[in-house]
């Protein structure tokens, strides 16, 4: 090894804790890019794979029921590839183990194994066999969540008949990647299973011979989606249908979609912050540096050095960590995208969810972080290159200081030296000091984002769980009933509150912008459940008109007042007009409230009913839970406690893995600004403070004027770190929200208390470890050597 | 760096062992030389109209009160500094026209420092910071040779922490003859030492000059020195004021003050 080089080693170990510092922060910055590349590759290539592998449609629609030989009118359209008609039904399971009820999707697959749009991927077991009616594949979550295996048995009540099915297969579908009940938001797979059942079997149980209620198709290459759904919805309007929609409208794959886009937010925003703050460390170290070695410098050009060999050797004081913080970046953003991936496992089911480690990221983070090392160190070498040698021989001339705002006379005598000297050195250099404050107060932001989500998380349990829903079980018929169910509801014995809904498909229009939407008939927003916003306020159900979710009315282009064209898509299939009355700023979905009674007379029909919500006599739960699951009528049960419970632990296990991630990385940025702000001022002013100790001044009183300037500079970042903070969170709040949901801006006092604890804390350790060698300086050695 | 290579091809087309150099060629010459500085807006005028030239093999003691522009003469021959008129040339060649280029070629391989307060890299080992030259010179001695000329042949693998002053400078002495250098420029190299180590390292500098006939220019405030000279250069406010030649040269043990 070179002697230049032994010299850089050397002297990078003398001041490891520095570097390691400069390298921390580059490795997080790599491992959070490195980690959320991969994962964001992967879920599109997994999906993209799993879609092309299992043929998974490209328009889908909905019908009552419609006689097969649509299937070739279909197949007709223009632009249409392939076509696939199935039947579907909700139904009631009862689960062995499990004492209340669940509900499963049934899909038709075709009595022998062939080919078709939305295919299976049979994990386990074998393929139904034709002539079994009651042979079933179910799907992998809820097979694994309920214990289940081919060869176990389940009962179902299909179209108000109990069956015995027996499960002969484990099967995951491109349809059902997020598999939730239809009417919910989140995954309970213990309460929720999609079953696969043969055609034939279910065409006789819900006397569907000739017909389907579900069509998918797939479009030829360069076929216009937009046309092919207009031909659609005129061809099934007589039907029943709700209109049909392509793939960005479907459930599950919006989910992956909405999730891909948010680790995008991510890749972008997080791995820019922590290069910015690399650029600053090593720009303020590598400054340090070179004005320390100014003999030195001298000394090597003066026995031949040239002024490459000069650059180059103190650019390795910047890429040698940043080097060393790549390496260990990459290793951990590949283990971190291992164990995300693993977390996204848990929410998606696809028929494989591959790990694609790729090349390209690391060489594009690696290079980023090299030219943010360069960048960073760029300012310093160049000093280091032109300083002429004759002149680096002699020391750096004195710092000039000027009278500040604090050397009036009046207010002189009241401010100590030692605060003096401390006022004057911020004074002295207002843009470090200003950037240092600002580095410290991105660290502080970062913990107040990562902790954001989980306040806004913990408001969302709130707001969906506690105050919006107080029903303990949701009834979902299987047909719109008469009013005349309340009678039969309330005659069950254990039911303490009951209340009921309607909820009408209907395509709602302002000026050329159209959604499908089904508008929700409430009985009263004051009673099971209620209307309440993302600021946990409760907002009334208006008499006449419509409340719009605020995000909906955005989409529409209305404000309260406007009148939206509604039209039926059930029933008599009426056109009307309704006034929008207000809006709703709500956190899930997008619903449009009414009243039931106005509700019913728009639609201009006695009035019908689609579910109940419940509230039970705790103690006869578990005898009520019995007559649901035999209830013919209900094609689904949905428990309030259930669902906050698989809420808690998928999704707030998983969003306390990342913020317990951020927060392990802000705290690591902290530092690694707190600590090398203190290191560089302790380098600076070792001479001078070691000076004042010889002139008589204590340890302690040395230490306050170096560590009072870090603290003070400390202080002043906290409040501007809580404002960017809030600033970051509305950022990601308004990039992560879509149309699915809403993370509200919520703050919770415990998250600016722990960022304030957390950079304390660290100020703290780091004042520890610069104390520790400003008390150990020579007094003699340090006024000796040369400055 | 094309600069370098035609700049090595003339000093290589240059007789190298110093015993085929005859005793009176000329090694450096200095025409007209002076350098003004600001300081501020004040005009202080370093160097006045120097004229001189230094032949082969020569010991040359520089005298002058600080502040008398000897260091200001040193670093212009060293090809630190730039003079602000006058020119300077090394074996004919014009260094005060030379590339930045050129400059650290001739640095690399003509010119050997010794600074006042030894500027060693102190994050190197005495080894180590001769090896810094002997890596990129082109015909250097072996390192180890170079401390043991010096007379530190056991102190190798010292830091320069370990090591007294006039050790430190005896490193920097070896590292500075340690690429043969035509020319050995030595700044108050006896300056930070007290009286018995600085004659030990004027030993040194003796030696190396009788040994490998290595020009040298040692610069000190300090006259006493002047009686190892070959000869005698004084400056005073940046003017020659004295040149002479000693008819016999003393050796450092010889020398008092």
């Amino acid at each position: 090894m070179k002697a230049l080089q032994r010299k850089l080693l050397r002297e990078l170990m003398r001041l490891k804790g520095q570097m390691l510092a400069v390298a921390a922060v580059v490795a997080c910055g790599i491992s959070v890019f490195v980690s959320m590349s991969s994962v964001k590759y992967s879920l599109e290539a997994s999906r993209q794979r799993y879609y092309n592998r299992f043929r998974f449609a490209d328009v889908f629609v909905q019908v009552k029921r419609a006689p097969e030989f649509y299937r070739e009118a279909v197949s007709r359209i223009p632009g249409v590839a392939s076509v696939t008609t199935r039947i579907t039904a909700d139904v009631t399971l009862d689960v062995p183990g499990l004492d209340e009820p669940a509900s499963a999707r049934l899909v038709s697959i075709p009595d022998y194994r062939m080919p078709v749009l939305n295919d299976l991927f049979l994990k386990k077991g074998r393929y139904i066999e034709p002539g079994k009616p009651e042979e079933v594949i179910a799907s992998k979550p809820f097979l694994e969540a309920n214990h289940l295996a081919p060869g176990d048995r389940i009962s179902a009540v299909i179209n108000g008949r109990k069956r015995n099915l027996l499960i002969v297969g484990m099967g995951l579908s491109p349809e059902y990647i997020y598999e939730v009940q239809p009417g919910s938001f989140f995954p309970d797979k213990r309460r929720f299973g999609v079953f696969w059942m043969g055609r034939r079997s279910l065409e006789s149980a819900l006397d569907m011979s000739g017909a389907f209620n579900d069509l998918s198709l797939t479009l030829a290459h360069g076929a216009s989606e937009k046309d092919v759904i207009m031909r659609l919805d005129n061809l099934f309007k007589r039907y029943g249908s709700l209109g049909a929609y392509g793939r960005s409208e479907h459930l599950s794959d919006r989910f992956i979609v909405d999730e891909i886009k948010q680790v995008g937010i991510q890749i972008t925003f997080l791995p820019v912050v922590f290069l910015a703050v690399a650029v600053f460390l090593l720009n303020i170290v590598l400054r340090r540096i070179v004005a320390t070695q100014r003999d030195q410098i001298a000394v090597l050009k003066a026995i031949g050095y040239s002024n490459e060999d000069v650059g180059l050797h103190y650019l390795g004081f910047a890429l040698i960590p940043t080097a060393f913080g790549a390496v260990v970046g990459t290793l951990l953003g590949a283990w971190l995208g291992r164990g995300l991936m693993n977390i996204y496992a848990e929410f998606y089911n696809f028929a494989e969810l591959v790990y694609f480690f790729r090349f390209e990221d690391v060489a594009l983070s690696v290079l980023l972080s090299f030219a943010a090392a360069i960048f960073g160190a760029l300012g310093a070498v160049r000093s280091a290159v032109q300083l002429p040698p004759a002149e680096a021989m002699r020391p750096d001339s004195p710092v000039l200081y000027k009278p500040g705002i604090f050397d009036r006379e009046s207010l002189r005598k009241k401010i100590p030296v030692s605060l003096r000297i401390i006022v004057r050195n911020l004074e002295r250099r207002p843009w470090k000091a200003a950037l240092s404050v600002l580095m410290i107060s991105l660290s502080v932001a970062i913990l107040i984002a990562g902790r954001y989500t989980y306040d806004s998380l913990d408001r969302m349990v709130q707001v969906e769980f506690n105050e919006k829903h107080r029903e303990d079980v949701t009834l979902i018929f299987n047909n719109p009933m008469p009013p005349s169910v309340r009678f039969t509801i309330a005659s069950l014995d254990g039911v303490v509150e009951h209340e009921y809904y309607r909820e009408e498909p209907v395509k709602m229009s302002f000026g050329h912008r159209v959604r499908r939407q089904s508008i929700k008939g409430m009985e009263s927003a004051e009673g099971l459940q209620r209307l309440v916003d993302q600021s946990n306020r409760q907002i009334s159900l208006p008499s006449e008109g419509v409340l719009l979710t605020s995000t909906l009315a955005t989409l529409l282009g209305v404000k309260p007042g406007d009148t939206l064209q509604v039209d039926f898509l059930q029933g008599r299939q009426r056109h009307r007009e309704l006034l929008v009355s207000g809006t709703i700023d709500e956190i899930l979905g997008l619903s449009a409230y009414m009243n039931l009674g106005s509700l019913n007379r728009l639609a201009g029909d006695g009035g019908a009913l689609n579910a109940a919500y419940l509230r039970l006599d705790q103690t006869k739960a578990a005898k009520l839970y019995t007559t649901f699951k035999g209830m013919p009528g209900v094609s689904g049960i949905m428990m309030l406690k259930a669902m906050k419970q698989s809420f808690d632990e998928l999704i707030a296990q998983s969003m306390n893995t990342s913020t317990l991630i951020l927060t392990t990385f802000a705290c690591v940025l902290a530092f690694a600004v707190v600590y090398n702000g203190a290191r560089i001022s302790l380098s600076e002013r070792a001479r001078e403070l070691t000076s004042l100790r010889v002139l008589g001044m204590t340890k302690g009183e040395i230490s306050f004027i170096l560590l009072g300037e870090q603290a003070l500079l400390t202080m002043a970042a906290i409040p501007v770190g809580f404002l960017i903070g809030i600033a970051l969170s509305a950022l990601l709040a308004h990039a992560l929200s879509s149309e699915l949901y809403r993370l509200p801006l919520v703050f919770s006092a415990f998250n600016f208390l722990f960022a304030f604890v957390v950079i304390v804390l660290v100020s703290l350790v780091s004042a520890f470890l610069v104390r520790r060698r400003l008390t150990s300086l020579d007094l003699v050695e340090v006024l000796k050597t040369r400055e | 760096m094309p600069h370098l290579l035609y700049f090595q091809i003339i000093l290589h087309s240059l007789p190298d062992n110093p015993l085929d150099r005859g005793q009176h060629r000329e090694v450096l010459r200095i025409t007209d030389l002076s350098k003004v500085y600001m300081m501020g807006e004040v005009r202080v005028d370093a160097l006045k109209h120097i004229s001189l030239e230094f032949h082969a093999g020569e010991l040359a003691v520089l005298l002058g009160a600080s502040g008398s522009g000897k260091s200001t003469l040193l670093n212009i021959i060293g090809g630190l500094d730039l003079p602000s008129s006058g020119k300077l040339f090394f074996h004919g060649r014009e260094i005060t026209a030379a590339t930045e280029a050129e400059l650290t070629a001739y640095r690399r391989c003509s010119i050997g420092f010794v600074f006042q307060f030894y500027n060693l890299i102190s994050s190197l080992s005495a080894l180590e910071n001769v090896q810094l030259v002997t890596e990129i010179a082109d015909n250097p001695m072996n390192a180890e040779e170079a401390l043991r000329l010096v007379g530190l042949g056991d102190r190798l693998n010292h830091f320069p922490a370990q090591l007294s002053g006039g050790e430190q400078q005896r490193v920097a002495i070896a590292r500075a003859v340690a690429k043969r250098p035509e020319l050995l420029l030595c700044d108050e190299p006896t300056g930070a030492l007290d009286f018995q180590t600085g004659k030990l390292v004027l030993d040194v500098l003796e030696k190396v000059n009788r040994e490998l006939g290595t020009t040298t220019l040692v610069i000190t405030h300090n006259a006493s020195i002047a009686g190892m000279a070959d000869r005698v250069v004084r400056l005073r406010s940046g003017e020659l004021s004295e040149d002479r030649r000693n008819l016999t040269r003393l050796s450092p043990s010889e020398l008092v003050w």
